[in-house]
This record gives structure tokens, sequence and C-alpha cells, in this order.
């Protein structure tokens, strides 16, 4: 059974995507780089369980692949 | 010929001819070990003591030359407690429980390896493989003296062998020439290259890992803290890591990493050494170089560690990357697992299968190993941008929030091996018990009125422990007698280590220390079930 929340679930869904487009704004490269590996570092910490997290890496990848 | 793959630093067991050379058919060895380090002189040691005849074949005449393996952990110095010579090697080392990790010139954390009180050994020990080595062959010569049956040849090295129905054909080349014995049980214990596994054509998958390490042993007089240290860019080795870590004879193990594209030529000279290390220690302080080389490494196992009466234990069954101690170490738990079991079965005591369970535990306890150390050989050599981006972030993290702080990995250090799911463990049957005295844990260790809990645990047998119940002497289970151990224990360590919040306990103790199994009170129906499970059988 999938523990993985995919359905809305954000409080204020508008204000949580200004703020990450904000947070982007005017970096380079490297730096969006940087600054998305620390964000997920520090979202997969307060998450803590495994299952979820790889259930969550899973469900990434499997939104990469295009038919 | 026997021609010297290294220099050896302690000759310890010269050749000498012996009758076998000149027997008109081969002699019969209950058990023939090839290879004379650390894992093969363990066996030998531990057969020994139990009285079974075993013989070592080493193709040099001591022990090789270079410090090699330098972290002891706690439960290897237990195993040679039982052995008989954990007190002469911690006497001899160096007793460490601290690490600091450093990025750049500032320190990132430190962490105590045993932050918990109430073990008679110390978290791990530093001390030089040659001197490991030279503990266990001086054990085995004062066990000869008492009367055990073990030999060790040296110069004599394996050139061929062929498995029979009953026993293995051994041919061995020497001074004098070749000449054949048989082994009821042949185990490999011939390091990472092993002549054995190559003889019979088997393989050893694995990953190598695209970077270079370089060992410079020193030995100087500046006083650096006992402690391990461990550098993430450091200025005197940027964008690389370092190592530094004390040895008995103030002599210190630096290690650098050097990346894969390297002039190895280049690397290893002398004077190129000597630049590094005074660049990582300061260029005041006097040193020599004691012993340098520079390594790749992989991670590798073979499939199977049975090979009907050929086993394989330490680096010829798997092999690890050094950090986290887990090389040695782990070869250490193989003899300690296998020894009993070769002893049980030879003794008629045991079925064969009980044989079978060797791979089962060992392989379980190699594959975590692996993993840990696969893990952190990743951490410390990126593979891909990705990698690197990823790493960064964790260094970057942890000099602002303590959650990342468990993300550094610098090498996860050897612990032992709990074998869950074992075929030898009885089902789990002490109600609210510690974790980490469930059935397949190797006994936590605790101190007791007269010391410390494993020195009073029967050795090389197996054996009861009760705590808050009376038991008697001995339990009689057909023809095997089970010492037993009787403890009074209340809100202590001991309490919390074996009780839980149960008021008693009875444990089924392995020859290993390993923990078969566990019971509120006596039942000596189900100690007898669990006795047959814990020998192979059903």
């Amino acid at each position: 059974m999938s523990k993985l929340n995919l359905s809305p679930n954000l409080e204020d869904t508008d204000g949580f995507y200004e703020g990450l487009l904000n947070a982007h704004n005017g970096l380079k490269d490297a730096d969006i780089h940087a600054l998305n590996a620390r964000l997920i570092l520090i979202l997969a910490n307060h998450i803590g369980e495994q299952d979820i997290l790889e259930e969550a890496l899973s469900a990434a990848s499997a939104a990469l692949k295009r038919d | 010929m026997v021609q010297a793959r290294y220099q050896t630093a302690f000759r310890l067991y010269p050749y000498a001819k012996v009758a076998d050379q000149a027997a008109s058919t081969p002699r019969r060895h209950p058990v023939v070990i090839i290879g004379g380090g650390p894992v093969g002189m363990g066996l030998a040691l531990d057969l020994g003591k139990k009285g079974i005849p075993c013989l070592v074949l080493d193709d040099h005449d001591g022990v090789g030359m270079g410090s090699r393996a330098i972290c002891f952990a706690k439960r290897t110095l237990e195993i040679c407690d039982r052995l008989g010579c954990g007190e002469q090697m911690v006497q001899k080392g160096v007793v460490w429980n601290l690490g600091r990790v450093y990025r750049g010139e500032r320190e990132v954390y430190h962490f105590n390896l045993l932050p918990e009180e109430g073990h008679k050994r110390p978290a791990f020990i530093n001390l030089q493989q040659p001197y490991f080595e030279q503990c266990l062959v001086e054990e085995i010569r004062a066990e000869q003296a008492k009367g055990a049956p073990v030999e060790i040849r040296g110069k004599n090295r394996l050139i061929g062998l062929e498995q029979k129905d009953d026993h293995v054909l051994i041919q061995v080349d020497t001074p004098d020439g070749p000449y054949e014995i048989e082994a009821e049980y042949l185990v490999a214990c011939d390091g990472a290259s092993s002549p054995t596994r190559d003889l019979m054509g088997l393989g050893f998958d694995g990953r190598t890992f695209e970077d270079n390490f370089l060992i410079a042993d020193i030995k100087m007089k500046a006083d650096f803290p006992t402690e391990r240290r461990f550098w993430f860019d450091p200025p005197f080795n940027r964008g690389k890591t370092a190592l530094m870590h004390k040895q008995p004879d103030r002599v210190w193990r630096l290690d650098f990493q050097l990346g894969w594209d390297i002039d190895r030529a280049a690397e290893i000279d002398p004077d190129k050494i000597k630049s590094r290390v005074a660049a990582m220690i300061g260029k005041d302080i006097d040193f020599e170089l004691v012993w340098t080389s520079i390594y790749t490494f992989r991670c590798a196992s073979m499939e199977q560690y049975r090979h009907d009466r050929v086993f394989f234990a330490g680096d010829s069954a798997h092999q690890v990357s050094p950090f986290g101690a887990r090389g040695c170490n782990g070869g250490m738990q193989d003899i300690d697992n296998l020894a009993w079991k070769l002893a049980m079965v030879i003794n008629g005591q045991a079925d064969d299968s009980l044989l079978d369970s060797y791979h089962e535990e060992r392989k379980y306890g190699a594959d975590e190993n692996i993993r840990n150390s696969s893990r952190t050989a990743d951490f410390l050599t990126p593979r891909n941008p990705a990698h690197v981006l990823f790493r960064d972030a964790v260094l970057d993290l942890v000099e602002h929030y303590e959650f990342a702080l468990p993300l550094v990995n610098s090498g996860r250090l050897s612990t032992p091996c709990t074998y869950d799911g074992s075929s030898l463990n009885s089902m789990d049957a002490l109600p609210n018990g510690p974790m980490r005295s469930r059935p397949g844990s190797p006994m936590p260790d605790a101190p007791i009125e007269d010391g410390y809990l494993l020195d009073y645990v029967a050795t090389g047998r197996f054996s009861v422990l009760g705590i808050n119940c009376d038991l008697p002497e001995h339990i009689q289970l057909k023809s095997y007698t089970l010492p037993c151990l009787s403890l009074r224990s209340e809100r202590d360590v001991l309490a919390e280590r074996y009780l839980g919040e149960a008021q008693s306990a009875v444990f089924l103790i392995r020859p290993d220390q390993h923990i078969a199994g566990r019971w509120p009170e006596l039942n000596t129906l189900a100690l007898e079930h669990a006795f047959e499970t814990a020998t192979g059988g059903s």
C-alpha cells in the first residue's frame, strides 16, 4: 500500500510555488542545482520515513520518463 | 621452488622438512588451512583449542611487512579474548574512541565511537597487522605446548587440489620439491587474490572503484592527539580526502586520496611522499617513512563460501574497501563462525548440514560489510556530477544544521553482525526482551559482580545463561553437556541489555557467543529443540 501522498496536499499551493520560484531567481545554473540538492535533503530529513522516500524517488523517476 | 611474494616482518615458522613429504601415500589431515594471515592463524588457534587437528600451509615463513590492517574492533578483541590473546593485543595497541571530521581547515563534527559504558573492550584499538598476527602465532605456540594439535608449515605453497568423495587431495610445493596430502576439510584463508579460488576456477565478482589512495606510515615524535582525524578538501590535499590515525611505536597512518588518473611511479617516489607528509603535519616536524603503498580497491564477493569440502574465509571470500575497517574484522567473524561448526561435525556432534550455515551466516555478514563499505566509497569518491552535488550539499548543510551530520560518511566502522533470519536461530520467545540480545545477536558485554560477562561465558562450546532463574550447574541434552551460568540482575546494565521488561530470562549461547534462543524461564524441551536447530537439525 502506498504511503506517499500523491493527492493535492499543500496548504497554500500558489504561495509555495511562488516562494520556490523566488528562491531560484537570479541564480546561476550551478547554484540552482546546489539549492535544489539542499532543499531535497532538508525535506527528506523532515519526512524521515524510508519507504515514503523510496516511493517519492520512484514517483519522480517515473515522471521523468516520456513516451 | 617457493618464490617469495613479499618481505616478512617476523620470521615465525621457518621451513622444515616433515615426514609427510616422504610418505608413500598422502597423509590425511582433518583440517588443512591455506594461508597463515590473521584469518588462517585465528582459525588454527580456534580449532586447536577445541582439540581439532589442523595444519596451516603458508607460502612464506613469517608475517608480511607493512602495517596494512590497523583497526581492530571490539568484536575482534572479544573473539581474541575467547582465543586467549585479546589482552596482549590491547596492551600493545592504541585505544581510541574519538573521531573528528574536518572540511578544509574547519572541524565539521566529532564523534565518540563508544558512548556507552559497561564493556570490557574499547570500540577499537589500532595495532599494526604484523603484531596482531604475531599475538595469534604466539598463542598457537602456547597452546601447542599444552598439546593443541596445530601444525604450521612455512614455505609450503598450494599448487593443486582435487575434491574427492571423502577428502580433498592437495599438492604442495616446498623448497625440497612437491608432495601430496589429503584433507577432510580445506579452508582457504589465502587473501583477496586467493590461489585456492583460482585453482578451482571460481569467480569473484564485484565493483572496482576508480580511485587511488596513498598510505604513508610515518614515525615521528610529535604528539598529535589519539583520534581518528578525517579531512574533506584539506589545504594539503585540495579537492580530495585525507586520514590520520595513531598506531603503536609512535607510528602514524596517513592516507591521502589521489584520484584516478595519476602517475603511479611519481606518486610512490619517497621525496614526493615526504613533501605531501610535510604539508600535512607541518614543515618543522621530523619524521621517517616506515611503509608506503598506493592502493585501489574493489568490493567483491564469491557467490558461495562453501564448495563441498572447501571453505573460503576472510578476503579470499569477500573484499571490501578499507573505510570502516571491515576487512580483517569481517574475516575474524568468519573464523569465529566456522571453527565451532567444523569441530562439531568432525567430532560427530552435528550433521554435515551445519556447515552450510557458515555460508548462510557469513555471506549475510559480508553483504552487510560490502553494502556499508560501498556506500562510504561512493561518498568519498563521487562517480558523477550529481554525486558531487549531493556530497557537497551534505558537507555544506552540516555546518548549518545538525540533521545533516549522520549523512556524512567517512566510514561506517565495523560492528558485529547480527544473524537475523539465520536458520540456526530459534524464534524469539522472550516477550519485550531487548532488541540487542535477540536471537542471532552476538552477546553484548556487560559488567557483572566479578568483572565482565563475556569472561564468564564457557568458551568453545554451547552454554546456557540464566538471569534471575536458578539453573543447575549443567544441563545434559543427550550426549552434549551444556554448562550453565546463573546471574542475578535488577535495574542494572545487565538487565537493560538482557532482560528489558522481562523479570527473568534464559539464553542458549553458541560457541561463538551468538545467541541462539531466549525464553523467560528454563524450559528443557524448548532448549533441546533450540539446540538441535542451532546445530543444523530441524
